[in-house]
């Protein structure tokens, strides 16, 4: 018998993703449900479901759920955590859920630095409805309701949620990762465990933005995707750590 | 007990937290303001969680995540502020969240003004936000009355693991009475389906996302058959000089405060009359129109509205005998001469109907 090199994180149940082939959902699943067993504490945490492709995903992940409506994961949370101090809590986000219909409550819970994780999933586009035009849809971007491209004189420009979240004082720590590559699969897994640790010492709002592609309703190959996410979105969004435990001193 | 003179909207704040509510959510509104500014003052003083949150929305889904986190939880508002809690009201309904919800109407539609109405009637009591759904809907009359069913409403919102809401108005919120606090009933209840860590215990999901007919069917058919046991358990109305009625006034609330004052009147002049107040509005006390249908000779019902509830009695009169009706709108109250001018004239004058 040789030696175990791999098993797969018990932060996970057995249920089969749901999502389509080469959408970035699952590896962000996955490594979160590592983070929260690594950190031990998968028995003591919440999560919140968004309204979204990720609307099942306490299928997935192996903690409590609670899943309210399309945009109102931070309010669900902020009454799960000021009921339950000590218990870990998180919400996992789509662009829609959190950067158009769901903004007020984003922007007010992290102003109140409420002390819960939000993992906020940036696709540029309305998975689950379809491909409809997000917030973050990139300017000249075609979806089903921008058919000719996105155009700012018509629907603005892509918002930044996490850059913008990141000026909000109550907010401790916010991270733009990717998962284009497994060296930034690594990182995103850090900023991630970093989230939660800040979290559990009390710090504030903590949030962790992660660069994802929809090759279906990008109507691209899961290669080209990620060729896409990497010569367009990389552009746009602001990566790395934009705020940080240290930087609420200065 | 001790008796304290108190505005209604206070009142009920204190009872809540005498019921063991330590989590209030809320956004501020007249006429309930007083609720929330004092949960401001009293919950810290009691070691609960007040917040002030950013709007009624996210108010009511703080009260979702807290109730799903097990706790007792309250918020109040007044009408404007009730519709923008709808949706969340069906989710808490859809979930089986307990939580108590109180609107201090104002009147409508649209911004409307701060005046004494009933114009929300139908939201609380016929679904108001999407699907098939109840919420146990109670109307209290008097500052008393407010905060003992404040406290039974916790009790009925654990019980049946459903959203209850009090239904009242500025007048009731903003006058001072007398009030005594009843020791709250202490019921044992099970929220092992809370979330709070799955510690030793299979995981606790709360969702009502759900892309199966069948599954779908089978909810409803549950939540269906909740309901009617609600409604066969739970119906609440007060009956006031009904032994040898011949006419009935049904009114709730503020305007069957004033109705009694009509029905005293009537009396003195010899009318055999009497009132049935309703105090659940969902459930509607059908029960107590069963007993009436063969001997009344006809109904007048009084609301600050429309005409609302009075579809409800017409339902359950079932043409046995006339309905009436009288309102004042917009704010105005009805007083009692009016409503004894409209009752001669509905029943007197040109001999009965
Ligand atoms: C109140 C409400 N409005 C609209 C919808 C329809 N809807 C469901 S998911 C969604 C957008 C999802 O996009 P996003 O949040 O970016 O997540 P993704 O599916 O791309 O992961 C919309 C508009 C809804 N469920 N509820």
């Amino acid at each position: 018998m040789g030696e175990t090199i791999f098993s797969k994180t018990k932060g996970l149940t057995n249920t089969p993703f749901h999502y389509c082939p080469g959408c970035t959902h699952g590896i962000i699943h996955r490594i979160l449900a590592e983070v929260l067993e690594e950190l031990a504490i998968l028995q003591d945490t919440i999560g919140v479901a968004p309204v979204g492709c990720a609307g099942f995903i306490e299928k997935y992940i192996n903690v409590d759920f609670q899943g309210g409506a399309h945009g109102r994961a931070p309010a669900v949370a902020t009454g799960i955590k000021r009921a339950l101090p000590d218990k870990v809590v998180f919400t996992y986000q789509g662009d829609g859920d959190m950067a158009s219909i769901g903004t007020a409550e984003a922007i007010h819970a992290a102003a109140r630095g409420e002390k819960f994780t939000t993992i906020f999933v940036n696709n540029g586009i309305y998975g689950m409805t379809g491909g409809q035009m997000a917030p973050t849809s990139l300017i000249g971007q075609k979806t089903s309701t921008s058919p000719y491209g996105r155009d700012s004189s018509q629907s603005g420009y892509p918002l930044d949620f996490p850059l913008l979240i990141s000026q909000i004082p109550g907010a401790a720590y916010v991270a733009s990762v990717s998962v284009d590559t497994p060296q930034n699969v690594i990182k995103a897994k850090k900023a991630i465990k970093k989230a939660f640790e800040i979290q559990m010492k009390g710090i504030g709002f903590t949030m962790v933005s992660v660069l994802s592609t929809c090759p279906t309703n990008w109507g691209m190959s899961p290669i080209q995707s990620i060729k896409w996410l990497q010569e367009n979105m990389k552009n746009y969004y602001k990566l790395g750590e934009l705020k940080t435990p240290e930087m609420l001193n200065q | 007990m001790k008796k304290y003179l108190m505005k209604g909207n206070e009142a009920i704040a204190e009872a809540a937290i005498q019921a063991g509510c330590r989590f209030y959510f809320g956004y501020p509104i007249t006429p309930s303001t007083e609720i929330i500014e004092y949960m401001a003052r009293k919950m810290q003083q009691v070691g609960g969680t007040f917040l002030q949150a950013e709007s009624e929305i996210a108010a009511i889904y703080m009260v979702f995540g807290a109730s799903g986190s097990g706790k007792r939880v309250m918020t109040a508002s007044s009408s404007t502020g009730i519709s923008l809690k709808q949706e969340g009201l069906s989710f808490l309904a859809a979930n089986e969240l307990p939580a108590v919800i109180v609107n201090i109407m104002r009147t409508g539609p649209g911004l409307g003004g701060l005046g004494a109405t009933q114009a929300d009637y139908f939201q609380a009591t016929k679904g108001g936000g999407h699907g098939d759904y109840r919420l146990i809907v109670l109307a209290p009359n008097s500052v008393q009355e407010m905060t003992d069913l404040i406290m039974d409403g916790f009790d009925l919102a654990d019980i049946y693991r459903n959203p209850v809401m009090i239904l009242a108005d500025g007048i009731l919120g903003q006058m001072m009475e007398p009030v005594i606090f009843k020791e709250p009933e202490k019921i044992e209840i099970d929220k092992s389906w809370a979330t709070t860590g799955a510690n030793g215990r299979k995981r606790n999901i709360i969702t009502s996302y759900n892309l199966h007919n069948e599954a779908g069917e089978e909810k409803a058919l549950y939540l269906e058959q909740k309901y009617k046991g609600i409604k066969e358990q739970e119906q609440r109305w007060e009956e006031y000089h009904m032994e040898d009625a011949e006419y009935v006034f049904v009114a709730y609330g503020t305007s069957a405060r004033i109705v009694k004052g009509a029905v005293d009147q009537l009396r003195k002049e010899g009318n055999k009359v009497g009132l049935i107040r309703p105090i659940t509005l969902w459930p509607f006390p059908e029960k107590a129109f069963i007993p009436l249908l063969n001997r009344i000779k006809g109904y007048m019902v009084v609301e600050m509205s429309a005409g609302q509830m009075v579809e409800d009695v017409k339902l359950n009169v079932n043409g046995a005998a006339p309905v009436a009706f009288y309102s004042r709108q917009g704010g105005i109250t009805p007083q009692p001469e009016e409503i004894i001018e409209k009752f001669n004239n509905s029943y007197h004058k040109g001999g009965e109907q």
